[in-house]
């Protein structure tokens, strides 16, 4: 076990590592110049050659590729990654401060999407009439069909505008906390529904169900005390997935009702060429996958003793 | 006065909803178990046994209806009940054992829990949990589990198989049931086990009085231990009457046609249609102190020792037989024996040639003389290949010259197939069908030696029969040498010449087959053949071969 | 099974019965229709418009009515297909054919190539894609190209794994055994057994992809990483209309519209095309 925790913490910094390691190459070395891409685009040809001699030995580009990469490698396990180019502010300081605002998005998101896929799952195997359940069962895929930019603002145009129950931007207040929440929790909930409606199908076929009823358990029963809780331990395996789609439609989200967050921090980085924040945000997120994944490794285990079985006979 | 039967069953029909229409899979079915009474239903694959019990138990799938028929318990007509009204009857008037022990337990709840939920659902008055417990325990002691206590505590995967199957028994006895209908309750499990587990059934019966309804495809198993069986086929019962009757004087032709196919039926080995069998042959494959461990990952380094010190000699033109029961590593030794795997030590011999050591290449010009059949026909025929370029393939990887595809014709009329195969893919072919093209495909190189790994263990008995007639005359033919490796020792009755008798991954015991039978040398081997079912069915002079269903 | 050994006729009987994915593919095809010959299926210019008729509402004259140039919206939505799915054709085709390529090399040859090639994978998957393509699109600056580019790069880890994973369950089946014991030498069991075998899952996860790649092709567009304005493409334009979408709501809905409509349609062909009749 110990074992088995040591290797996933290990792939878990192998990842971050390389995340850094790849957009080091991606936004340092693989530009010509790489300090053009400090200056905003449209003003790189006003700009004198000394200023740009200047600039790039301040960011350490006159160093050889190596030097830079080693330097740079050692401040971000320091917690550096360098200064905004924008606001001048330290990345890490630029991140942390719209961190939790994404956080509570993203993870009230979550929990709401589970409640809608698990609402779609068990609708669509306890109904007995076979076009509620294809109409169900056609929701999933709907949900990932649709863009978030396209659902966001779908709901701006009717809650905000129309009735006007929810303020259409910002980021004051729980009530402004609605109409983001929904638009980021319906493409996240598609995938997961899709799973869980496989998996509670497959689950109520199985042999272990025949045996419940034969001992005279009622379906309700039998979904609440065994396949409940088999049909769900398989969603961690797709934490990946959700975490992208998470990730992916934070960005949409804020930037549709224009909320702050990294969704937002990462589009304005991406649109001024901050390469340092871009560096920061993208090992963070990367990090904070490799993070997400290493506890689910850890917990997978420990609700199912099958697996906790295999990891102690590999290991005895 | 009579008491009513237990189970009856009235003219039951069962449809399943297919593309277009409701194809019947169960028609006009009646059968009856009465108290303290072991019925047995026999069929082949497919024969709706499986569909009869479901309908029994009200469990039928959602894609299945009962279209006709009546189902009682004890005289009340529970046709047509509620899931929910079911639920009552269900565990404490009807109990049911499965066919797979494996995935019939939850796999994430330990096996107290899980017997005490069928302890709960049918408690006639209320109790507490210590009671539970308490009932729990005593249905998993009555199931044959000495150790209640540990097993109560433990989780599916920890239990061998025999020992899951007892928990699922226990669990159908919890409730305290009348009746118990078991499905195929043992044929997942080792001929010794599957022993053991009949015999307490059996037991059950006496001791507590309650009726069982067996199904199994096994008619050994059926005419050893029942009262009276019936005989399933295509939807229909077509045979049913005390077992002695039935042996006698089956009157049904498909009856008469699986009894004379059980293996047990034959004593002598079974003999070619044409060719004659040569005596004192040179040895066509020899196997030398094999061993092969397998290194499981971990930093305890465990290590299973699959092979130790195995030693195998197979003569030109004979069978050599491999059993034993799972875990005894036969299909490891196979599997070198044909360079798939390599040993860790050892050597394997084709002719004077050497296999083991051989790179990829060289292993390659020895496969024209050594070739493999495998168990299961449904996956060792790639599903996207026509019948011809399954054949053909060997040919084609050797650039043999000629016409392939009357090459191929021939051997496919060489396993009674024909040209209208040809174009065919396997899932459109039976898996008889299935395990003959596999065998015309393992011969299209004119091998010396063929290695069968339980190649005919999937298959129905009466295609079983066909299949090992086959070979014996293929053998006569070409004078093909066989190791034909198997769990089942009814079957290495009607093929061997030699048999290795093997345990834990050594040999307990080796030699001719009519020495092993007649006077084994080892307990192990004793045992082995005492579990072979089908006792009670006498030796009769019949050719396999013709047992054609 | 049966629908091998059924004739052409009853398998198109077949596809009746199933009017969704019947629609499914008149989707698809109508969207590539648009994209191909744009000019068949409209009159009016993408470009210029009538400025007297600007926001002008959905209408016989004006099936998706004006934007704020008085354009002609359903105009601009045809000739966006072409922009939008060509960008989304080239990006699966990058991530199709180096993902299935890099999955077969790693699931067939196994050892060190399979440890190597996973641990790289690992790494890509753990940057969502949308972020990753964001990065790539940043470096090679805004185009329709670079977004299908990125966008194909940053799923080229997920076919990977697929085909890692389909590989890997092919080769362990006994006919890929038996074709080894039939003398059938190592490359050409792996053309022609586990490539073949092993495909159908990915394709299955191509025409998934499709869909993704729509969207995040119309993401980045709406994001503004794509050709600049005028331009149509289906996700800017849905970005063109968010700021009159309190009193002008169309502009932005129905492209949008449109856009998932092909998506679902993806998702849908997918689901059918994984129901392989053979396994």
């Amino acid at each position: 076990m110990l074992r088995y925790a040591a290797l996933k913490t290990g792939r878990a910094l192998f990842v971050v590592w390389a995340a850094f390691t790849l957009t080091f190459v991606l936004l340092f070395v693989l530009p010509a110049n790489p300090e053009d891409l400090l200056f905003d685009p449209t003003e790189l040809n006003t700009i004198p050659e000394e200023v740009r001699e200047q600039v790039a030995a301040n960011y350490g580009f006159d160093e050889p590729v190596v030097v830079q990469y080693f330097q740079r490698l050692g401040h971000a396990l320091a917690g550096d990654f360098g200064n905004s180019v924008q606001s001048g502010k330290p990345v890490t300081e630029a991140v942390l401060g719209v961190l939790p605002s994404t956080l509570i998005l993203s993870a009230g998101a979550l929990a709401l999407a589970a409640l809608i896929a698990y609402a779609i799952a068990l609708t669509a195997t306890s109904t007995r009439r076979p076009w509620l359940r294809n109409l169900v069962e056609s929701l999933p895929s709907a949900a990932v069909s649709v863009p978030v930019f396209l659902s966001g603002i779908l709901l701006l145009q009717v809650f905000a505008f129309r009735l006007g129950w929810f303020p259409a931007f910002g980021s004051d207040g729980p009530a402004s906390l609605v109409l983001p929440l929904v638009t980021l929790a319906i493409p996240v909930s598609g995938p997961i529904a899709q799973l869980l409606v496989r998996r509670f199908t497959a689950e109520l076929e199985s042999g272990y169900v025949t045996t419940s009823r034969a001992k005279g358990a009622t379906r309700d029963q039998i979904v609440k005390g065994d396949v409940f809780r088999n049909a769900s331990l398989p969603a961690l395996t797709i934490t990946g997935v959700t975490f992208g789609n998470l990730i992916a439609g934070s960005v949409i989200t804020e930037t549709v009702f224009a909320r702050e967050g990294i969704g937002r921090l990462t589009q304005t980085a991406i649109n001024t060429l901050d390469v340092p924040l871009v560096q920061g945000i993208v090992v963070l997120v990367a990090a904070s996958f490799a993070l997400i994944n290493l506890a689910v490794d850890l917990v997978y285990p420990l609700l199912d003793p099958r697996l906790r079985a295999t990891l102690a006979a590999a290991t005895a | 006065m009579t008491e009513d039967p237990l189970l009856r069953i009235d003219d039951l029909t069962v449809e399943y909803k297919s593309a277009r229409h409701w194809a019947p899979a169960v028609r006009g079915a009646s059968l009856r178990v009465e108290p303290g009474e072991f019925v047995s239903l026999v069929g082949e694959s497919g024969s709706g046994k499986t569909t009869l019990v479901q309908a029994a138990l009200g469990l039928l799938p959602p894609s299945a209806r009962q279209s006709a028929g009546t189902v009682h318990y004890s005289d009340v007509d529970v046709t047509g009940w509620s899931d929910r009204r079911m639920a009552l009857v269900r565990g404490n008037y009807v109990g049911f054992i499965p066919q797979d022990p494996n995935t019939s337990l939850n796999p994430v709840k330990k096996i107290g829990q899980q017997v005490i939920e069928a302890v709960r659902f049918n408690e006639k008055q209320k109790r507490d949990a210590a009671a539970w417990k308490e009932a729990a325990l005593e249905s998993l002691r009555t199931a044959g589990l000495a150790d209640a206590e540990r097993v109560f505590a433990q989780y599916p995967h920890e239990l061998s198989g025999g020992m899951k199957q007892r928990a699922l028994i226990a669990i159908a006895l919890a409730g305290k049931p009348k009746l118990i209908l078991a499905d195929e309750p043992t044929s997942a499990l080792d001929v010794t086990v599957q022993q053991r587990i009949l015999d307490h059934l059996a037991g059950l019966r006496v001791d507590l009085g309650i009726g069982i309804l067996l199904v199994t495809h096994d008619l050994g198993v059926a005419l050893d231990r029942s009262d009276r069986i019936a005989v399933m086929q295509g939807g229909e019962i077509v045979e049913e009457g005390p077992v002695a009757e039935v042996i006698e004087h089956a009157a049904d032709p498909y009856t008469r046609r699986l009894l004379d196919a059980a293996p047990a039926r034959h004593t002598g080995r079974l003999e070619p249609a044409t060719g004659t069998r040569a005596e004192d042959q040179p040895i066509a494959l020899r196997a030398n102190d094999i061993e092969k461990t397998y290194r499981l990952r971990g930093r305890g380094r465990r290590e299973l020792r699959a092979l130790g010190g195995v030693d195998l000699e197979v003569r030109q033109g004979t069978t050599h037989a491999i059993v034993g029961e799972s875990g005894a590593g036969k299909s490891t030794l196979a599997r070198i024996l044909v360079g798939f795997d390599a040993p860790d030590a050892g050597t394997v011999h084709l002719g004077d040639r050497e296999l083991t050591g051989l790179g990829h290449r060289q292993l390659r010009e020895l496969r024209s003389d050594l070739q493999f059949v495998f168990q299961n026909p449904f996956t060792s025929l790639d599903p996207r290949f026509t019948v011809e370029k399954i054949v053909a393939e060997p040919l084609r990887a050797f650039k043999i010259p000629g016409d392939r595809r009357s090459r191929v014709v021939q051997l496919l009329e060489a396993v009674a197939l024909d040209e209208s195969h040809l174009g065919r893919l396997p899932a459109e072919l039976s898996g008889g069908q299935r395990q003959r093209v596999a065998i015309a495909r393992a011969l299209a190189l004119n091998p010396e030696v063929l290695v069968l790994d339980e190649a005919v263990s999937a298959l129905d008995v009466s295609v079983q029969a066909q299949i090992l007639q086959l070979l014996v005359d293929l053998q006569g033919e070409f004078g093909l040498a066989y190791v034909f490796v198997t769990h089942d020792l009814g079957v290495v009755r009607l093929i061997a010449d030699d048999v290795t008798v093997m345990k834990d991954g050594a040999v307990v015991e080796s030699g001719p087959a009519v020495k092993v039978f007649e006077a084994p040398a080892q307990d192990y081997t004793r045992e082995l053949l005492a579990a072979v079912p089908g006792a009670r069915l006498a030796p009769a002079n019949v050719r396999l071969g013709d047992c054609r269903v | 099974m049966t629908a091998i050994a059924a004739p052409p006729a009853a398998r198109l009987g077949e596809l009746a019965r199933q009017p969704v994915l019947v629609a499914a593919w008149i989707v698809v095809a109508l969207a590539v229709g648009w994209a191909l010959f744009p000019q068949l299926f409209t009159s009016y210019s993408p470009y210029t418009g009538d400025s007297g008729a600007s926001f002008a509402p959905p209408s016989a004259d004006h099936w998706f009515g004006t934007d704020r140039l008085g354009r002609d919206l359903y105009a601009r939505c045809v000739y966006g297909a072409r922009t939008t799915l060509t960008a989304t054709l080239l990006a699966v085709v990058i991530a199709f054919g180096l993902g299935t390529v890099i999955g077969l090399v790693a699931g067939y040859f196994g050892k060190l190539w399979d440890n190597v090639i996973m641990r790289v994978v690992d790494v890509f998957l753990s940057i969502p894609s949308l972020l990753l393509a964001m990065v790539v699109v940043s470096v090679l600056g805004y185009s329709a190209n670079n977004i299908a580019l990125a966008v194909g790069i940053s799923s080229i880890a997920s076919f990977a794994r697929v085909m890692r994973s389909e590989v890997l369950a092919v080769v362990n089946q006994d006919y890929v055994k038996a074709a080894y014991g039939a003398g059938v030498g190592r490359l050409a069991v792996m053309v022609r057994h586990v490539v073949p075998n092993s495909l159908s899952s990915v394709i299955a996860l191509a025409a998934l992809e499709v869909g993704t790649a729509v969207l995040a092709v119309a993401s980045l567009g709406f994001l503004g990483y794509g050709s600049p304005p005028p331009e149509p493409e289906w996700g800017l334009l849905v970005a063109e209309g968010r700021d009159f979408v309190a009193v002008h709501p169309w502009i932005s809905i129905l492209p949008g519209a449109a856009l998932a409509l092909v998506v679902i349609a993806a998702h849908r062909i997918s689901t059918s095309l994984r129901k392989d009749p053979r396994r």
